[in-house]
């Protein structure tokens, strides 16, 4: 279209789509600082009681401290998982490794509705364990492989292995290449694995509902105040911190995972 | 040579064996937490509903009971569950596919800040994101307060949230993100020069879009399809949220079934039946899919 290229036409686009992304996510913390428990325009008065009133709740900082743990322990574990996988696809030859690959991929695919009432199933009549924070854990591990691998292999592509090999030949042993040579080289991508995995697993809501037993994330205890209108204030502001924190992270995962493999 | 050598040194000879070695942790979770997962969901979904610690009896019941007149609320929402994924599926791919259009092919500058720009709010919170749906489109909400104020209406609306119009502009803000991106890949990997020629040889933008750039393009958006269809059948949040009584769908159901109704084998069989309905539907549009490139590249 001819029109696009007049000036000022595609800025005005990307704002139209930027508003729409972001307006409805930034109403958030507008209503977290507005002294209302009703979230609607015009704004009474600026207020940071909610804040206090969320540091206060101690259910909340339970949960956040359970959904805090389950996430590093699920980025660690699936970047771990993710990093071998993706060692593996990129640098052997390997027969069926689309189907392989694709394989991985599954957890991502499948709806969570499934995985939950299948890892419910398998852990309670087939394990017969109780559910736990560890349970959600090994769920969250799951739908974090896929997103450690895409992030990895794409690190991992570019990575010469005549760089191994010469430290092989320098008489270093394979965990000395891996500590000195291999790791310091994928970095970058093992940063960003784990921070996306972090936030996949801290967001996720529906696994951990099904799987937390009585300790709730903090995904699942907000859900269970957003029935109540007078708690949700408190949800807002921690929303609105969340979603700061979320951002930073996002940012900085990003920028690790877009860089180009310098070696 | 010892045992230890020789091993080392089959390590080290063969290749491929390594790769599969460094495959297998990761494989193995994966087939376990899914594959074997699924068996007992499998399994589960032939067990009569007995109080935990009875003895295990298997019945047909679960599935039959849902051809049974007394089945039609589970079938009712199976069917409005595929509609409502497949409306919000085109949805998204309206909605995204101008964006990435505008990003592949009339932003020069910047177009990684803007990239990671499109894909921030995909990462906040799900929750938060559905969430902030309700805050706008509710009874007291900032779409009628600001209709209000601007007296606009003299009325709240009330037919803006709990229904089934709520559900898909939710699911389509919350995975917009999710259908740029493969859209804007495949857009940026058309050879321009292709484009060019269509244009030197005449062809109008409307007629060089439609022959030219959305086939190409084809990839990434089959792509979003299929993965937004997937998903959201079963989705959870969004209907329990914003879609009322109206717009329930079949993944509520199954969350209640294993919850309020406590009835984990019947709760088995539904996920077992969606997912089944769901992968036929999957296989039936990827065959029609490819049965149109095969006859296309036979003319």
């Amino acid at each position: 279209m001819e029109r696009l290229r007049r000036p000022g036409v595609v800025p005005l686009i990307i704002a139209f789509y930027m508003f729409i992304l972001y307006a409805p996510v930034l109403l958030l913390p507008v209503f977290s600082l507005n002294d209302s428990i009703y979230m609607n325009f015009p704004l009474k008065a600026f207020t940071t009681k909610w804040y206090v009133e969320m540091a206060n709740d101690v259910s909340l900082i339970k949960s956040l401290w359970a959904s805090v743990k389950i996430a590093l322990i699920a980025a660690f574990v699936s970047t771990v998982l993710g990093f071998l996988a993706a060692k593996a696809v990129t640098q052997y030859q390997m027969r069926w490794k689309g189907v392989l690959i694709g394989f991985i991929m599954l957890p991502l695919i499948v709806p969570s509705i499934i995985l939950g009432a299948s890892l419910l199933s398998f852990f309670r009549q087939f394990l017969d364990v109780n559910l736990s924070l560890w349970t959600v854990g090994l769920a969250h591990v799951l739908i974090c492989i896929p997103f450690s691998m895409l992030v990895l292999v794409a690190r991992l592509e570019g990575f010469d292995r005549s760089l191994e090999e010469a430290s092989y030949d320098l008489g270093m042993s394979a965990w000395q290449t891996f500590r000195r040579v291999t790791l310091p080289l994928a970095m970058p991508g093992v940063l960003a694995s784990m921070l996306l995995s972090f936030m996949v697993s801290f967001d996720e809501f529906l696994l951990a509902y099904f799987l937390s037993g009585n300790q709730a994330t903090l995904p699942v205890y907000m859900f269970s105040l957003i029935r109540f209108p007078k708690s949700m204030p408190a949800v807002l502001a921690l929303g609105s911190v969340i979603l700061i924190l979320s951002v930073v992270i996002i940012v900085v995962a990003e920028w690790l995972r877009r860089g180009k493999v310098k070696t | 040579m010892s045992l230890r050598r020789r091993l080392w040194r089959l390590w080290f000879l063969n290749e491929n064996l390594r790769g599969y070695f460094l495959l297998l942790p990761t494989l193995l979770f994966v087939f376990v937490m899914l594959m074997v997962a699924l068996v007992t969901l499998v399994v589960q979904s032939f067990w009569v509903n007995n109080p935990p610690g009875d003895a295990i009896q298997y019945t047909l019941e679960n599935y039959s009971m849902l051809l049974t007149p007394h089945g039609e609320m589970y079938r009712v929402l199976l069917v409005r569950s595929l509609w409502l994924s497949l409306l919000m599926t085109i949805s998204v791919i309206l909605f995204t596919y101008p964006i990435a259009y505008v990003l592949a092919f009339h932003v020069h500058k910047h177009k990684v800040f803007w990239l990671i720009a499109i894909s921030i709010p995909f990462w906040i919170s799900y929750l938060l994101r559905v969430f902030s749906w309700k805050v706008i489109l509710q009874h007291d909400g900032v779409i009628n307060s600001i209709l209000l104020g601007l007296g606009i209406i003299n009325e709240p609306l009330d037919n803006l949230l709990h229904n089934r119009t709520a559900v898909v502009i939710t699911l389509t803000h919350a995975w917009a993100a999710f259908a740029i991106l493969p859209i804007y890949v495949s857009l940026e990997k058309i050879d321009r020069t292709l484009l060019e020629a269509a244009s030197d040889l005449g062809d109008s933008f409307m007629r060089r879009f439609w022959r030219v750039t959305l086939p190409l393009s084809m990839p990434g958006v089959l792509g979003a399809v299929l993965l937004l269809f997937i998903r959201n059948v079963g989705d959870y949040v969004t209907p329990a949220l914003v879609g009322g009584v109206s717009g329930t769908m079949l993944g509520n159901l199954i969350v209640s079934l294993f919850t309020d109704m406590d009835n984990e084998p019947l709760a088995a069989a539904v996920s077992i039946v969606m997912m089944l309905v769901l992968t036929l539907v999957v296989c039936v549009f990827v065959m029609i899919i490819g049965g149109r490139k095969r006859l296309k590249g036979v003319t």
